[in-house]
């Protein structure tokens, strides 16, 4: 290891820090909004359901480098335009947050819908205010699972040249310099378990009734 | 008032759940819709308030036809409670029994002010009204259900299994605790039951549902088990209907005697005597054989009725009494005379004699 090299690169370090956390964060933000709207006409429309499913795994199969080269042809965008990886994420968050959301609302208990229907609520009001609530645990665990996946998947970014501390990988195996691919590998996953711990402590914020069920 | 006016439904699949029903559930009166699984009973209900639209014929509340009414609106205007309380899991209890007078955008305090007033009607406590559902026993969760459908004070409710889901000791306790309630606010109720003694207890009037949805018989509950309109409906009422009926006799024309009454330390009379104390009121039977009252050697009283109470009552009294005399109290809980079984089955066959005759006149 060599730490003076650490010490020396210390801003371009926490540069590529924060490049990752926003490249792997906004889609996140997007695709929960895309697959909100998307899972509650699912839900509400059972019908569009199964083809929603066919197209978003589709969607998902399309391997992370194909896309991050194809979308720039797509989209018009310069190759090394950081919307290029945002995007392709999107679409991947996206994908996977739809069922979660549609899995979630599908988790409300009969009863509590059927309440909230007797005792006069509109439709979109009971959605919003009573079963996407009550999904929150799903779409969180859901959320869980793709954060991490992105944080990951940011790094393979470097190979088209932005990829946030990916690109500490690349220009280390260059170079044959292992201190910095450690370095860039380390954050990684510290960023991806903070984020997790994250995640987790906002669930239990926002759920504070979700784990009473034992004490009753 | 609820009025069915020829009401059927029938599915897209060609099944009828309801098939011409009429019935009227009175003005500030419970009325029970009763019967086997797949009747129709829950269908009905769920037309009232239109989770579930008629195919023919009308409904009426307080007048007024329900398919002519927003259902949002309709819906807000009448309470509704469920099998498995159907609660908001994420929300406490003052969230879920608000959830009505929020919808309609009722002011917060006063909003507020009536959530912990009706907490304490159906008997929580005011520290319980921050608490989540899954806190509360399945028999505190259906009491919040009823106080979140009372919440906007809705004239109607509608009332869908609401303690099928309780063990039996605690079903017993909130129906007796919902038929107090319900002597207070005075709600026109239509409840759905599968329990033909809940219909018979709760029920001003009991409406017996057959398969294929139609209304077998729409009585009161002793009617009901005086005179089963079919042979469907005498079954389903059960086997022990004649003395379930009793329930609905008085037992104010019972003739009875004195009692043989003696104070402890005076001496013991023949056959058993009844212990009372200086108020004449009732300490418990001393057997025959004695020579004095003493507190030591008396057995249990068993229990005992009133003018007010039903035959049931009396004999039930008659029955667990060791002497054999079911012992009466009047309104100052003093010994007021004691019948024994043979003048009480004299006096239910003279009684339904009359009844019969009234019956057959009608």
């Amino acid at each position: 290891m060599d730490w003076g090299w650490i010490v020396d690169n210390r801003d371009l370090i926490l540069e590529l820090l924060i490049e990752h956390i926003w490249l792997s964060a906004i889609p996140v933000v997007i695709g929960l909004a895309v697959a909100l709207v998307l899972g509650v006409l699912a839900h509400t429309y059972r019908w569009a359901y199964p083809p929603l499913l066919i197209v978003v795994g589709v969607l998902y199969t399309i391997p992370s480098l194909a896309l991050f080269i194809v979308l720039p042809v797509v989209l018009g965008t310069q190759i090394l335009n950081p919307l290029n990886i945002v995007i392709a994420l999107t679409i991947y968050s996206g994908a996977l947050l739809v069922r979660t959301v549609v899995d979630g609302l599908d988790a409300v208990p009969p009863a509590v819908r059927k309440a909230a229907e007797g005792l006069g609520y509109k439709r979109l009001t009971r959605i919003v205010t009573v079963e996407l609530p009550i999904a929150i645990p799903v779409i969180v665990a859901g959320l869980r699972v793709v954060t991490v996946a992105n944080i990951s998947m940011v790094s393979v970014g470097a190979l088209i040249g932005i990829g946030g501390l990916g690109e500490l990988f690349t220009s280390g195996f260059q170079i044959r310099f292992v201190t910095e691919i450690i370095v860039g590998l380390v954050l990684s996953l510290l960023l991806a378990v903070t984020a997790d711990l994250l995640l987790v402590f906002l669930q239990r914020k926002t759920t504070p009734w979700d784990r009473l069920g034992a004490t009753a | 008032m609820i009025e069915f006016e020829s009401v059927s439904k029938r599915f897209p699949d060609g099944t009828v759940a309801v098939d011409d029903v009429s019935l009227v559930a009175p003005q500030g009166k419970l009325t029970v819709l009763v019967g086997p699984s797949g009747c129709g009973k829950t269908t009905s209900l769920a037309m009232v308030n239109r989770l579930v639209d008629v195919t023919s014929g009308r409904i009426l509340v307080d007048g007024k036809d329900v398919s002519q009414t927003d259902r949002v609106e309709l819906r807000r205007g009448i309470g509704y409670v469920i099998q498995h309380s159907g609660l908001f899991p994420h929300r406490t209890v003052l969230d879920n029994v608000t959830t009505v007078p929020r919808l309609l955008g009722w002011d917060k305090t006063k909003t507020r002010e009536r959530a912990y007033e009706l907490i304490e009607m159906v008997g929580l406590s005011t520290e319980q009204a921050g608490r989540y559902p899954a806190q509360l026993s399945g028999g505190q969760q259906q009491r919040v259900g009823v106080a979140r459908a009372l919440a906007s004070d809705p004239p109607v409710m509608l009332m869908d299994e609401p303690f099928s889901a309780v063990d039996p000791v605690v079903r017993s306790s909130l129906q007796d605790e919902f038929l107090r309630l319900q002597d207070q606010v005075g709600k026109t109720i239509l409840f759905v039951t599968h329990d033909i003694d809940e219909a018979i207890k709760l029920g001003d009037k009991v409406a017996v549902f057959a398969e294929g949805g139609h209304l077998a018989q729409i009585d009161s509950p002793g009617d009901l088990l005086a005179a089963p309109a079919d042979g469907f409906v005498a079954s389903f009422v059960g086997r022990d209907r004649g003395y379930r009926r009793l329930q609905f006799l008085p037992s104010d024309g019972v003739g009875v005697r004195s009692a043989p009454t003696a104070r402890i330390g005076d001496r013991a009379l023949d056959g058993w005597t009844l212990a009372v104390d200086g108020d004449d009121r009732p300490l418990g039977w001393l057997a025959p054989g004695a020579d004095s009252v003493s507190q030591d050697r008396l057995e249990p009283l068993g229990s005992t009725f009133t003018k007010t109470d039903s035959l049931r009552a009396a004999l039930e009294a008659v029955l667990v009494s060791p002497a054999g005399l079911a012992v009466r109290l009047d309104d100052d809980g003093c010994v007021d005379g004691v019948v024994d079984h043979a003048t009480l089955a004299e006096h239910h066959q003279a009684s339904s004699e009359t009844a019969d005759s009234g019956q057959e006149s009608r």
